[in-house]
């Protein structure tokens, strides 16, 4: 019972926030609101006894992730081109186009995809030990190969980001 | 791939770490400054088209007022330029008592600006265990001449007044307590890890570039030029005593620090020999009761702990107040190479170059 | 009901008001100390020797004109330093100040949440805080306090990676994220992780200073610098907040650094059988004197060492101390495989 009303209040909190993220009228708001979100998302994995999840959820994302692209945004003027103003018709019938294939998608997954048990059921050895050797365990035997593409991933993120500023190489 | 703009930052006048009404427009490419365009005069008074309705007694007053914070060797310098139109002849014992007090303002000076150069790189003990002992050397001006900041300490051909008894006690007691000092600050800074990261490397200039721009004093000699007025063209009793001319060798930030030090140490040498040494006799010259130099010009430098400090003075040998008298003020010809330091550092370091050069605003000015 | 209602909630105002009665005196000491060193006295007129000088700050603060300049956008410049402030606030939430006390028939944890994760919630924590600073900056919609928060916020981050490489090899000596069983590993091995992890120890305080802003890293904040800061903008009692925030983040560094090097509230010396007369002493007092010590390492520092630039700043943090903690968990991890 508090477990459902705790998950309807956050889920609400949650698409409330991300509504105000798109519609926000500055792009700094739009950052914060969605910091806001994603804090709200660690605390629906607190619901589920992932708490691991939900610290590295904080650390890593909303403290890290989306603190890059509050810099980002606050040091590039983020101008809309003069062009975007003149066919309003061609951008919404885009952005219709866009929310068809993911409510799809969405659906898609809803039906066919949902397979598992249910999340109280999950890992009884989690409570106790916090879950961080589960997903240490999990990281570097079923899930090794993505794991290490991953850092692939990030170093090649990090070697293109330097070659893209250093004025002489 | 990207265009940067040019920031045009300016620093000053008012600036908790410019020394003074100073204004630095600094033009920043990211972080690296790359031009620098120094603007004075904030602290302009007028001293030297004042002094031309002065009578000659009376600009050594003004002169206090140029270089603050080591007002007698203002007065010195003044006062052995006219003595020298004048070819008048200082006793012996007068001189010794100028070399006393020139090197105590020397220390005097140098304590200032190790605690203002330390504490705007942050370490801000330093300055005020400088300033617990410049105290003790007001308080020894105090006693002498009644004042602690504009002393009016010299007279033309002499001193106005003779040294309190006791008073050379007191001068080597605290001659003593400055050189244990002076080790306990360099434990502090010289072999610190940070401070060498901040000072060395930090505004090279090489010797011959130095002599170029027209430095003098501690800059010149941590850039490796022997030049010292003190042993090129002594002045008051200098030649009667044994001291040596530190010398760097890189000519940065770090160099000039080191210098600087040393030279507390070999003023505290030359204090102690004059004391000890310290002759009988009168304390004024034959001075004419109404001091009016034959008509003529000459140049006279002093050694001021800044550097070279240079009074010009040409008298019409008629009226009681010179015709012009200009000063070659040390701070101003040094505040020229900042220019040229700054370029390359980056923001943080320009506090510290202009620490570094060490300046007084009122003597730039005038 | 009680246990799960009643009892945090009083842990909390308590630990709360002790927090912050605990901050105004800090800056008190800082200046004391400051002051004591460099051969003066200090604030002195208000109160003995200055010691009610905070009160008198405190009222000061509060009588300040609330200034907010024309062109920020208001909310953000309001909500900054409260983002500063709250999570250093709330960091104290997992912090073990003692161990176990009986009082009204009842055994009372000194903690306010022994979460297993704890050491990671602090560390989630202090990620958020750098919000605020840069908010801080970006709303005072000045060019130089945005470019000095972004600044700061950088050094922030970039040390935070090292603070918690630190942090993991204390994990792997330790075997648990929870700050009581830190703390009660110490307590089962006998011996303190400070002198089982002295590097990881060395960074952490090295990397400590530069997160909570402090001197030899405070360059973003120096008065020498060109811009004031981030909260150049900022007066009265918003300032108050940042600086409030400062100091707690300091506190929060220094009771890391007690619960996770130097014992938390065990006592000293435990192998010693004369010294049995320390066991009478409560174990809140030793955390708290623990902890102390470490503040008046902060403040040590900060009255003796110039400060570095901002390039040899980043250089150390990412060329020396994540080199260095990377290494330290590669030994402590090859150490705990072989014993």
């Amino acid at each position: 019972m508090a477990q459902a009303i705790a998950f309807y209040t956050l889920s609400a909190l949650i698409l409330g926030f991300a509504v105000l993220v798109i519609t926000a009228r500055s792009s700094v708001h739009s950052v914060l609101f969605l910091v806001v979100d994603f804090l709200f998302v660690a605390a629906l994995y607190v619901l589920l006894g992932a708490q691991f999840v939900a610290i590295i959820q904080v650390i890593v994302y909303a403290g890290g992730i989306v603190v890059l692209y509050l810099f980002v945004v606050m040091l590039v003027n983020l101008k809309r081109p003069p062009e975007a103003h003149r066919d309003k018709r061609r951008l919404a019938r885009l952005g219709a186009a866009l929310a068809v294939v993911v409510l799809v998608e969405i659906v898609a997954i809803a039906f066919y995809g949902y397979v598992g048990p249910s999340p109280v059921e999950a890992a009884p050895g989690a409570l106790a030990t916090g879950n961080v050797e589960q997903v240490g365990m999990m990281l570097y035997t079923d899930y090794l190969v993505p794991f290490e593409v991953a850092s692939m991933l990030l170093l090649v993120a990090m070697v293109g980001a330097i070659v893209l500023t250093r004025r002489n190489l | 791939m990207f265009d940067t703009d040019e920031l045009v930052i300016n620093m000053g006048p008012q600036h908790p770490a410019t020394h003074g009404v100073l204004r630095v427009v600094l033009k920043l490419d990211g972080e690296k400054v790359v031009d620098a365009d120094v603007v004075i005069g904030y602290l302009h008074r007028g001293i030297e088209k004042l002094s031309e309705n002065r009578d000659w007694t009376q600009i050594v007053l003004l002169t206090d007022r140029m270089d603050y914070v080591a007002a007698a060797t203002n007065n010195l310098g003044y006062c052995e330029t006219v003595e020298k139109l004048m070819s008048l002849e200082v006793p012996r014992r007068a001189r010794y008592i100028r070399t006393i007090l020139a090197e105590l303002q020397r220390l005097a000076s140098h304590l200032v600006w190790l605690g203002s150069h330390a504490m705007d790189i942050g370490a801000v003990t330093v300055f005020l265990y400088g300033l617990r002992e410049r105290e003790l050397v007001l308080d020894l001006f105090e006693e002498y001449c009644g004042a602690r900041l504009t002393y009016n300490a010299m007279r033309i051909g002499g001193l106005p007044l003779d040294i309190p008894s006791g008073w050379d006690k007191k001068v080597l007691a605290y001659c003593d307590i400055q050189d244990e000092k002076i080790a306990e600050y360099e434990t502090l800074l010289t072999q610190n890890r940070i401070w060498l990261e901040r000072t060395r490397k930090v505004g090279v200039i090489p010797g011959p570039e130095a002599v170029s721009i027209g430095l003098s004093g501690p800059p010149l000699r941590a850039s490796g030029v022997r030049r010292d007025v003190r042993k090129d063209e002594p002045y008051a009793a200098y030649e009667e005593f044994d001291f040596d001319i530190p010398l760097g060798t890189n000519g940065d930030t770090y160099d000039r620090y080191l210098v600087r030090v040393e030279e507390f140490r070999q003023s505290t040498r030359i204090i102690r020999q004059a004391i000890e040494g310290l002759p009988e006799g009168p304390i004024v010259g034959k001075v004419p009761r109404l001091i009016k130099p034959p008509a003529g010009e000459t140049y006279h430098a002093n050694e001021s702990p800044k550097g070279e400090i240079g009074y010009f003075i040409a008298s019409d040998g008629r009226s009681t107040s010179p015709y012009r008298l200009r000063v070659r003020p040390p701070s101003f010809c040094n505040l020229q190479a900042l220019r040229r330091l700054v370029k390359g550092h980056l923001v943080a370091d320009v506090i510290a170059l202009i620490g570094t050069i060490d300046i007084v605003l009122g003597e730039v000015d005038r | 009901m009680i246990d799960l209602l009643v009892i945090p909630l009083i842990k909390i105002v308590f630990v709360l008001t002790g927090v912050l009665i605990t901050v105004m005196y800090l800056v008190l000491l800082e200046r004391k100390v400051q002051a004591w060193v460099q051969s003066r006295l200090g604030p002195m007129r208000v109160g003995p020797h200055g010691v009610l000088q905070p009160v008198a700050d405190v009222l000061k603060l509060f009588v300040k004109e609330d200034i907010t300049p024309v062109r920020v956008d208001v909310w953000v410049y309001t909500a900054a330093p409260i983002i500063v402030l709250v999570p250093a606030l709330i960091a104290f939430a997992v912090i073990p100040f003692g161990g176990e006390v009986h009082l009204f028939g009842k055994t009372i944890s000194l903690r306010i949440a022994d979460i297993n994760v704890g050491l990671l919630y602090i560390t989630a924590v202090a990620s958020i805080g750098v919000y605020g600073i840069i908010l801080a900056g970006w709303s005072s919609n000045s060019k130089y306090p945005l470019l000095a928060g972004l600044r700061s916020s950088a050094q922030l981050i970039s040390y935070e990676v090292a603070v918690t490489l630190t942090l993991v090899s204390v994990i792997l000596t330790a075997g648990t994220l929870s700050m009581v069983g830190i703390v009660e590993a110490q307590a089962a091995s006998r011996v303190w992780f400070a002198f089982v992890q002295p590097l990881a120890l060395v960074i952490y305080v090295i990397a400590g200073l530069a997160e909570t802003n402090r001197s030899p890293f405070d360059l973003p904040e120096a008065e020498q610098e060109l811009v004031g800061g981030f909260h150049t903008e900022y007066s009265g009692m918003r300032f108050a907040l940042f600086f409030l925030a400062e100091y707690t983040n300091m506190i929060i560094v220094s009771a890391v650094a007690t619960t996770l090097f130097f014992g938390g509230w065990l006592r000293p010396f435990p192998n010693v059988a004369w010294l049995w007369w320390l066991d009478y002493v409560p174990s809140w007092i030793w955390f708290t004197v623990k902890t102390f010590l470490v503040l008046y390492l902060f403040l040590w520092i900060r009255a003796t060492l110039p400060r570095y630039r901002y390039d040899q700043l980043m250089r150390i943090g990412w060329k020396v101390l994540i080199p260095l903690a990377l290494a330290n968990i590669v030994v402590t991890g090859i150490v705990k495989v072989l014993l």
